[in-house]
């Protein structure tokens, strides 16, 4: 924004303001600059406007729905209809209610599933781009380079393919419909993404600081973790809240693995999504409190997720 | 040392006996042999064991739930496997991939995958303009960034929930009525195989432009100012100079976001699965979203197994090839 004050001062400081150049070059910057706010202006109506509905939807009624107003309280009286299905309006609150039971179940199971596997790939992701960008490596054939290409090459793996072969395992092993069972696959999921942004970060960390660390007395394991980490941790952070957006909204591998215990968010989503009877606004108070939490992580972290993705683009 | 290396070697032979009857002692095995390994390494080797303890946690966990099933899955994709009934697994050769050469319904979705990808170039184009104006002196960068990146955020169920069934809603949604008021006077956006395709395709676009759009903008912010300024000084106009500097600069990067976005399009199943099952009559199936209603519908693990691994021996062939042309062109302007 500063730049942009100074770039018009430039411009009318300038001498030569006469010249037909500068005439038609102002009205053309002009039209540029409308051009790139309505772009963005446009885009940003596109990104936002399904939320804004959604949220608006859940408090409607029948005929606010048929009608198709938009703005509350100008056009239709919010009413708290759709939420009060859930269990999550003022005045059931407080109540018992079996649907709300089942909605924090499947939040809670969102969020225990979504957090250990996060954490976990980060631990393990960590330590794998800790050790590939800095020690050489040699199993059998592999070098280095292979063992990178080995881990970043289960992106390109569709869950299709691990989904029944896991499926049927997991009966055997009695993981079906645990958390546990989910957490794993999650945790693999999202490992290349982790490894990827890790390994970005920890080579741009100078050796030196190991090296003097090693010198002073340190074991390597030392050095890394009183050394290496905190100065890695941004990254962790990125690695984590990516991680965590992906596993939250993962519906795959719970549609197939879950049935009644461990059930996530996405999955309760889709089946009353299915279901014929369901009115509106009840889906849509469903769908905005899923999304919710991503929401808030979106607009607080939104810096670490850029980072994040960011780190891939440029090497 | 020596009997870490004979349990080890037990371990192995172990688990070759029972390998398939039964899996749970194999994966005790598993993790029994994985520490055994782990603190070998420690023991054999001293301070260059220690090293390979950061990598070999994370390659063990890859290993055995990445290599296992997948030898598991060659097992059974050669198998008639119905979970659903009670005389299990038996071996019957090659007629599953018969049935798969003559299911038009798989090679429809295949089909469809070949669509889908190529509608990544469209959405492409879509973020390199978006991304261009953010990297443009703006004011409010931080809430356009904010609000730009969200659509990425939200999960691809609700969203189709909330754009799939409830805006394009036929009689009641806001898109339906926007396009009544254009003057299309019956819209129905999943009623017909071409509409019904080009309306996931937007979804999908909706969901991932953002993910494209960052990662050239992190390319854009990368391109040192001085030489579009040097392109100005020439005498290049704005076009000329996104052409001349800004495009050629970005190659390796566009190629990057493309790629990863190829991969993550070959997994689209989400929203499919959600709004349409594949409907109507298959149009919009992908492949992971057929496999998902084979084995929903009529619980075939064998045949959906065989489907799945047909699809990674594509997506290995195809992503091969990718990569080496993507090499052959990046190279040369880098």
């Amino acid at each position: 924004m500063s730049k942009a004050g100074m770039s018009e001062a430039n411009m009318n400081g300038q001498i030569f303001k006469d010249s037909a150049a500068d005439r038609s070059f102002r009205p053309k910057w002009f039209t540029g600059r409308l051009f790139v706010y309505g772009l963005l202006i446009l885009w940003a109506f596109i990104c936002l406007f399904p939320i804004y509905w959604t949220l608006t939807t859940s408090f409607k009624m029948a005929p606010d729905v048929m009608k198709g107003n938009l703005i509350p309280w100008l056009d239709f009286t919010p009413k708290w209809l759709g939420w009060k299905s859930l269990g999550l309006s003022p005045d059931t609150i407080g109540a018992d209610s079996t649907v709300r039971d089942e909605f924090m179940k499947r939040f809670t199971n969102s969020a225990i599933t979504s957090v250990t596997s996060s954490v976990l790939a980060v631990m393990l992701g960590s330590l794998a781009a800790y050790g590939l960008s800095r020690f050489n490596y040699k199993f059998l054939w592999m070098g280095n380079s292979d063992i990178s290409f080995f881990f970043l090459s289960q992106l390109i793996l569709p869950p299709v393919v691990l989904a029944l072969p896991m499926l049927v395992l997991y009966k055997e092993l009695a993981l079906l419909d645990t958390r546990i069972g989910l957490i794993l696959l999650y945790t693999l999921s999202v490992l290349p993404i982790v490894i990827w942004i890790m390994r970005d970060q920890f080579s741009s960390i100078p050796t030196e600081l190991e090296e003097a660390a090693l010198v002073d007395g340190l074991s390597i394991w030392g050095a890394f973790i009183t050394i290496i980490l905190p100065i890695a941790l941004p990254g962790m952070v990125a690695a984590f809240i990516l991680s965590l957006v992906l596993t939250w909204n993962e519906y795959f591998f719970a549609a197939l693995l879950t049935s009644t215990h461990a059930n996530t968010l996405p999955v309760m989503v889709a089946s009353q999504t299915g279901s014929q009877g369901i009115s509106w606004w009840s889906m849509a108070a469903l769908s905005w409190a899923a999304i919710l939490p991503l929401i808030v992580i979106g607009v607080v972290l939104e810096r670490y997720i850029i980072k994040g993705m960011a780190a891939g683009a440029i090497k | 040392m020596a009997l870490v290396a004979l349990v080890q070697l037990l371990q192995v032979q172990g688990l070759h006996d029972f390998g398939l009857t039964s899996w749970r002692p194999t994966l005790y095995a598993y993790i029994f042999w994985a520490i055994c390994l782990s603190w070998g390494q420690v023991l054999l080797h001293g301070e260059h064991g220690k090293r390979t303890l950061f990598v070999l946690p994370a390659a063990l966990f890859v290993i055995s739930l990445t290599v296992f099933p997948l030898l598991f899955g060659l097992v059974i994709a050669f198998s008639d496997w119905n979970l659903s009934s009670p005389d299990g697994r038996h071996f019957n050769g090659l007629t599953n991939v018969r049935q798969m050469w003559a299911d038009p319904f798989y090679w429809n979705a295949l089909l469809n995958m070949v669509w889908y990808v190529l509608a990544i170039l469209v959405e492409y184009a879509i973020a390199f303009g978006l991304a261009l104006a953010l990297n443009a002196e703006i004011r409010a960068r931080k809430f356009f960034r904010v609000a730009f990146l969200l659509p990425l955020m939200l999960s691809p169920v609700a969203v189709s929930w909330m754009i799939g069934k409830s805006m394009l809603e036929a009689r009641f949604g806001p898109v339906a009525r926007l396009a009544r008021f254009l003057g299309w006077e019956t819209p129905s956006f999943f009623g017909t195989p071409g509409v019904a395709k080009a309306t996931i395709m937007l979804m999908d676009a909706w969901t991932f432009i953002p993910f494209m759009m960052i990662m050239i903008l992190a390319g854009l912010q990368a391109i040192p100012k001085e030489l579009n300024e040097a392109a100005k000084v020439d005498g290049a106009n704005g076009w000329r100079a996104f052409w001349e500097v800004t495009f050629p600069m970005m190659l390796p990067v566009s190629i990057t976001a493309i790629l990863i976005r190829i991969i993550f399009k070959l997994k689209l199943a989400d929203i499919v699965i959600a709004v349409t099952s594949g409907g109507p009559g298959g149009a919009t199936d992908t492949v992971t979203s057929f496999i998902f209603r084979e084995y929903r519908d009529r619980s075939n693990v064998g045949y959906g197994t065989l489907l799945a691994m047909f699809y990674l021996v594509l997506i290995i062939i195809v992503m091969t090839i990718l990569m080496k042309l993507a090499d052959r062109f990046a190279r040369p302007r880098t």
